[in-house]
């Protein structure tokens, strides 16, 4: 089996470099950009299998990488890495079709994890994100337009787990379903984070700046 | 350009910009010649203005580099006289078709903003052009010669109107007016400018003041932790300082201007960078939905701040995590770690932290904690209290 394509992009070199030597040993690493118009470029011509893409960068960040790409390279997943941003940021790109955002101290095996989980087609949700979502999709008393725009009981659950600090596999064991299912449940969060029109959701991550 | 009347000013012969001297090397009359005619004409009925203004515009430059004939800066005077000629071909033309307020203030004020287009032109090159030519610093007195001059002109204007006896409005108003006119025409190039450095300076200054506010701030924490890191042996050590340091970095980046410690995100954050600037645990927090500071958000924030600092000293863990979560009728945290647990029947009733910090403490204010731990398995602590409201 070949190794998963990797490629990332971050404007802090020497962060880039420490996580490039971590996931080295794993995967194939195709290369690395600073900045976003040149990882645009690369990315349409090498067509990683996963691209790593920090968040917040001068000249539009992750959320314009992911625009900027996804039509040229369809097959190419994006997770996004980054220090704790502002939710509206985080909330953007992952609108703009990432598959999911971890913190920069997630440990090297969890990142390793996380993007195995994203290249196969799942959702990672760090318990950062796990709280965004909660707080965007908060219950509200008015009634909503339709099912992308509220969570389902089982998944506030399973992000209450997430957010608390619980890996996918002790959430499933808390909640005596298997991890496929728990799996199910977030990309379905996921798609509702993406999919949903609800103007709350907009509305929260512009008031919002959570640090 | 030369096609145009082909007409070409001197570079030599001029006493203005050379349209006279052009005129007799194109036509062979003696240029003297042409510049008394072109004064009678002025003096006549203005046409020698109009039609100099003319041959101004319609003439190409001369074709060798023109010659100093007036110590001035040629672009300078050249904009004086076309202005000036313009003017006073337009104000002709006025008299000529009867708009005209009569000889006797029309053509002092024609003198007095004639003076005030001497200075004005000089007013507004001045700066830029003392910056690109340094030759200009030595005609530095140039500025107060053309201020004279032209503040003669303008003055006199001025007495010539006071003394043709030209009253539109009550008596005495009419000096003032033309006092202030006058005034106006003199120094408001100069205070126009003034107030706009004055702008600029404050603009720099504030810029200076942000700049040296964020080196003060880099100074005092970001400096003064690298400093630390690098006397530090401990790798773990380092971590924690370079964790408290990320924390208050971001906070002071992103955060709030001031730090609001009335709202429960930032008490949990300043909660968070407190105990892992005392133990080495990183804590991870994560707060849905915010509330002002009540009662029993306040009971539940402590006995949260007593679990974390459990974790911190009992578990061995790397990482703590600290949920919390607001909901309209109640809030509940979650404090876990996975460290090495212990089994809670195990530990006797009246030891101090948990007994009585959390569970007695959130049982006083009606609220419950409850503990899931095993023997390496971590410990998870959840604390419930109704809101008061």
């Amino acid at each position: 089996m070949t190794p998963i394509s990797v490629y990332l992009v971050d404007d802090h070199r020497l962060f880039l470099s420490g996580v490039r030597s971590e996931l080295d040993a794993a995967f194939d690493i195709l290369g690395e950009a600073y900045d976003v118009d040149a990882a645009a470029e690369d990315i349409a011509a090498l067509k990683p299998d996963v691209v790593l893409v920090d968040v917040h960068m001068p000249g539009g960040g992750g959320e314009h990488i992911i625009r900027e790409t996804l039509r040229r390279a369809p097959t190419t997943r994006f997770l996004a890495l980054s220090v704790s941003d502002a939710a509206e940021d985080v909330i953007a790109v992952i609108r703009a079709g990432a598959r999911g955002y971890v913190t920069k101290t997630i440990s090297p095996a969890d990142l390793a994890a996380a993007v195995r989980r994203v290249h196969e087609g799942d959702a990672v949700f760090s318990p950062r994100l796990a709280g965004f979502v909660l707080d965007a999709f908060a219950l509200v008393a008015e009634p909503v337009d339709s099912e992308l725009d509220q969570l389902s009981p089982r998944e506030r659950e399973v992000m209450r787990f997430i957010a608390r600090g619980y890996s996918y596999k002790e959430v499933a064991s808390r909640l005596h379903i298997s991890v496929k299912t728990v799996e199910s449940h977030v990309g379905a969060v996921l798609r509702k984070l993406q999919l949903s029109s609800r103007h709350e959701l907009t509305r929260w991550a512009a008031d919002r700046r959570i640090v | 350009m030369a096609s145009r009347l082909s007409l070409r000013r001197s570079a030599s012969n001029r006493v203005v910009v050379g349209v006279a001297g052009g005129v007799g090397e194109r036509t062979g009359i003696e240029p003297t010649i042409i510049r008394v005619a072109l004064i009678v004409l002025c003096l006549a009925s203005g046409l020698g203005f109009i039609l100099y203004a003319l041959a101004w515009a319609l003439s190409s430059g001369p074709s060798a580099a023109p010659q100093a004939r007036l110590r001035t800066t040629d672009g300078q005077l050249r904009q004086v006289i076309a202005v000036s000629s313009i003017v006073a071909g337009i104000l002709l033309a006025a008299r000529a078709v009867g708009l005209w307020v009569g000889d006797a203030v029309g053509w002092p004020l024609a003198l007095a903003a004639f003076g005030a287009s001497v200075i004005w032109v000089r007013s507004e090159r001045s700066e830029a052009h003392a910056q690109l030519d340094p030759l200009a610093a030595v005609f530095a007195v140039q500025p107060v010669l053309r201020l004279a001059t032209g503040g003669l002109f303008v003055l006199s204007g001025m007495l010539l109107v006071l003394q043709s006896g030209y009253s539109a409005g009550p008596a005495g108003a009419l000096p003032l007016v033309v006092a202030v006119l006058g005034l106006t025409l003199i120094f408001g190039p100069w205070l126009y400018r003034l107030a706009q450095q004055l702008a600029d300076e404050r603009r720099e200054r504030i810029r200076t003041e942000e700049r040296s506010d964020m080196a003060a701030h880099l100074h005092d924490s970001v400096l003064q932790t690298l400093a630390l890191i690098q006397r530090t042996t401990d790798a773990s050590e380092m971590v924690g300082l370079a964790r408290v340091q990320e924390r208050e970095l971001r906070a002071w980046l992103f955060g709030a201007p001031r730090p609001d410690l009335d709202l429960l995100s930032a008490a949990v954050e300043a909660m968070a960078s407190r105990v892992e600037s005392q133990h080495r645990i990183a804590v991870e927090t994560v707060v849905v939905g915010d509330a002002e500071i009540d009662e029993s958000i306040a009971t539940l924030l402590d006995a949260m701040t007593e679990a974390t600092l459990n974790s911190a000293k009992h578990s061995g863990a790397e990482s703590v995590s600290a949920f919390i979560e607001v909901e309209e009728s109640t809030a509940t945290a979650y404090v876990r770690d996975k460290g090495c647990g212990f089994d809670p029947r195990l530990v006797p009733e009246q030891r101090g932290g948990i007994a009585e910090s959390i569970r007695s403490r959130m049982e006083r204010h009606g609220g419950r904690a409850e503990i899931i731990s095993e023997p390496g398995k971590g410990t998870e602590v959840k604390l419930q209290i109704a809101r008061t409201d």
